[in-house]
């Protein structure tokens, strides 16, 4: 097939019948053998009036005679095995027309369109060739970024990335697929095309400074690659010291920062009752927002039993309440009283076009994970809001888009906490305020239906459980053949990307990183180029 | 196996290719039977033979042969029981040659007009008298650069079983070709095309193109 792939365009076979929803059935040629074809390759078929792209969603085995199948033929015979191949027996793909091209001048101008009929009767079909990749992906320029190459082809995928960031997006895979790399891969393509301006909550602390893979390389992370444009702040400086990264920002939050909705939100990590947690409201009706929590896990046994008698809460559901809440004093972040307003520091370094990303060092538990993405995000969407609106008047200029990463995320947007978390709005209000989420899951089927269909782009790994397949192909067209397509992925460096940013549904080999190479195509300057760089700026500047 | 080889197989056909070999006696629009000259020369089974006349040539495989009195009234009796060999007998009965006779008869497959092949019977079936020549080898090769005047044979009426019909006359014209291995799959792609309801039929047949 190698041989074949190099050639120009290889034909595979003639469109015999199909129809726009279920694809169109192609009859191999006898030259082709099914062996050599794989689901997700990517043809072409050449109508009569127009050409058609698609993906290849089915192989199948065929008879001429359904009673091979009861007496099979002596294939043991090369002679006999040959004339029966391509007549007798026969390979079937089916493939789903998903783009196409008109032959006059004007649709060629206008590029792709979405196929809305299928092609001829005995249409040829074709692989597709690599320029064929290149009309209907673009090539790389200042708004496209480079994620990957088609199965079995040198041609570059390109995502739309000033497109990809206007909608919330998706990635998802088994654990162990590639999730991080791809997503690695993501943020430095938004940092690379400026598009947009990153804030991602790390919580296993791979995004940053260096992560490793599977097999215990280290690989850059962001800060190496780029770091006048990216800044590292941290929840725990102790494991960053340990590991030898700077961080620019400590982050310590104050008692009065935590709104009841936090501590709502944390009920089932904290292991409180549903009484327990609507009681948190009544007590900051009580104390008042900004300082319920600091007088609550100050308060004496004494004072706890007058508190209760005059609120009228039940002493069970206070000592739940109470025993939840002292699971907080073991986030060393959390403090009386924050010195500095960390929501202010990261929205300064957002401001100016630098890219956050928050490590959480030892804190990598779903306490504190939901906890601080959860309340950072909230006030950072707020200043964002606040800003539209400013916007909207004429005031200010529009912020810079800002795309908040999230892991884990079915523990946020699940359908029962979705509704109360701020990421289930920023999901749901789409680009209104300029923020906008990159969802990392490996459950998502965890994740409340409603967002799995705002959701603008899905790059998807390897996934195998029958829900999850589901829930991530919801509302997509041709969701049973995509399903095949997905749940036939290679385990590593395999992706299906399908929504907003890309024309049609495209399976990659995800583009290499790690290795020297990569850094220097992804626009890593080692330390002599570097130099060389900030002399030309200099004599740039004074010229 | 290349051309040079095939002729080097020249005694498969007796008198050799492009010889006349005889001449019809009977004509129909779909087949005709043709009286051999010399009575052990007659065309294997399944071989390509044609006839001329002055509107074109016309092509047709033998199915059949057969070796017979020429009085219909006298049978032909055994005579060799005192003889060691089989042509002991013909040089103790040389009146034998002339009381006997081979015919020949053959399925019309195509025909010249001009300088195009058609591979469909005649407009006219060949002429009465008109004599009959074992295709050359090229002309083998040239009529069936197109294997369409298989169907012809698979759907004939005739007493001989047509899948031996075709299966020789594909082992025949074969040798004319030179990869005629390849020339055997193209042909046997062409019968699982026809037969694509019969496998078992198929596989019979194609086991007899080796």
């Amino acid at each position: 097939m190698t041989n074949r792939s190099s050639e120009e365009q290889t034909r595979l076979g003639v469109v015999v019948s199909g129809s726009l929803t279920r694809g169109v059935d192609v009859r191999l040629d006898t030259s082709i053998s099914v062996e050599d074809i794989a689901v997700g390759r990517y043809v072409a078929i050449e109508g009569a009036k127009r050409r058609f792209f698609g993906m290849i969603t089915e192989v199948s085995l065929e008879t001429a005679d359904p009673s091979v199948a009861t007496t099979p033929p002596d294939v043991s015979d090369p002679f006999i095995a040959d004339v029966i191949t391509g007549t007798t027996i026969y390979g079937k793909l089916r493939v789903m027309p998903m783009l196409t091209i008109g032959s006059d001048a004007a649709s060629i101008l206008e590029g792709p369109q979405p196929a809305k009929t299928v092609p001829a009767h005995f249409s040829s079909v074709k692989l597709a060739s690599q320029r064929d990749v290149e009309v209907v992906f673009g090539a790389e320029d200042e708004k496209r970024f480079y994620v990957g190459t088609p199965l079995d082809m040198e041609t570059k995928v390109c995502l739309d990335i000033a497109e990809f960031v206007k909608r919330s997006n998706g990635v998802f895979g088994k654990s162990g697929t590639g999730k991080t790399f791809l997503t690695r891969l993501l943020l430095v393509g938004m940092l690379q095309k400026n598009t947009a301006v990153s804030l991602v909550f790390d919580m296993h602390s791979e995004y940053g400074w260096e992560g490793k893979t599977e097999k215990g390389y280290k690989v850059k992370g962001l800060k190496q690659l780029f770091p006048s444009k990216v800044a590292i702040f941290t929840l725990d400086e102790e494991s960053s010291k340990r590991r030898k990264v700077s961080t620019d920002v400590v982050v310590r939050i104050g008692y009065n920062e935590i709104e009841p909705e936090d501590i709502e939100l944390l009920r089932q990590t904290l292991n409180l009752t549903e009484v327990s947690a609507q009681t948190v409201y009544q007590l900051a009706r009580e104390f008042g927002d900004r300082k319920w929590l600091e007088t609550v896990l100050n308060l004496n046994e004494e004072e706890g039993k007058q508190l209760i008698s005059r609120l009228n809460i039940h002493d069970s559901t206070y000592r739940n309440l109470r025993r939840g809440l002292e699971n907080l004093r073991r986030f060393s972040f959390l403090v009386p009283k924050a010195h500095e307003n960390s929501v202010q520091r990261i929205l300064e370094y957002l401001d100016r076009g630098i890219n956050v990303i928050l490590e959480f060092g030892r804190f990598d538990d779903f306490a504190a994970y939901i906890l601080v993405a959860n309340l950072l995000s909230r006030r950072i969407h707020a200043k964002y809001r606040e800003n539209a609106e400013r916007e909207m008047g004429g005031e200010v200029a529009p912020s810079r888009p800002l795309v908040i990463t999230i892991e884990e995320a079915h523990r946020f947007l699940n359908p029962e906490f979705s509704s109360q978390t701020i990421f289930g709005r920023i999901a749901r209000e789409m680009r209104k305020y300029n923020v906008t989420l990159l969802v990392i899951d490996q459950r998502p089927s965890g994740i409340d239906a409603e967002i799995m269909s705002q959701l603008g782009t899905k790059i998807t790994c390897l996934l195998d459980d029958e829900r999850d397949l589901d829930s991530v192909l919801t509302g997509t067209s041709g969701k049973s053949e995509l399903k095949s397509v997905l749940s036939k992925l290679e385990t590593k460096q395999q992706a299906l990307i399908f929504g907003h940013a890309v024309p049609m549904p495209v399976v990659i080999k995800t583009r290499e990183y790690g290795t020297a190479e990569s850094y220097k195509e992804l626009g890593f300057l080692n330390a002599v180029e570097l130099k060389k760089k900030t002399e030309k700026d200099i004599e740039d500047l004074w010229a | 196996m290349d051309i040079k080889e095939v002729k080097n197989q020249k005694p498969k056909v007796k008198g050799g290719f492009g010889d006349k070999i005889g001449e019809v006696i009977e004509t129909s629009s779909a087949e005709f039977t043709a009286q051999c000259y010399k009575l052990t020369e007659a065309p294997p089974l399944g071989s390509l033979v044609k006839t001329q006349d002055k509107f074109g040539e016309i092509y047709g495989v033998v199915y059949n042969v057969e070796t017979h009195s020429l009085d219909p009234g006298r049978r032909v009796l055994a005579r060799g029981e005192n003889m060691k060999a089989e042509e002991e007998i013909f040089a103790a009965n040389p009146q034998l040659s002339k009381l006997l006779t081979t015919d020949f008869r053959v399925l019309l497959v195509g025909h010249v007009e001009g300088k195009s092949i058609h591979h469909y019977l005649p407009p006219k079936s060949a002429s009465i008298h008109s004599f009959v020549y074992i295709c050359r080898l090229e002309e083998v090769r040239a009529f069936t650069e197109s294997l369409d005047f298989l169907s012809l044979i698979m759907n004939a009426r005739i007493p001989v079983p047509v899948d031996e019909v075709a299966g020789a006359c594909i082992r025949y014209t074969s040798q004319a070709h030179s990869d005629p291995n390849a020339f055997l799959i193209k042909a046997g792609k062409e019968l699982a095309y026809m037969l694509s309801g019969e496998v078992n039929r198929l596989n019979s047949l194609l086991k007899r193109l080796k």
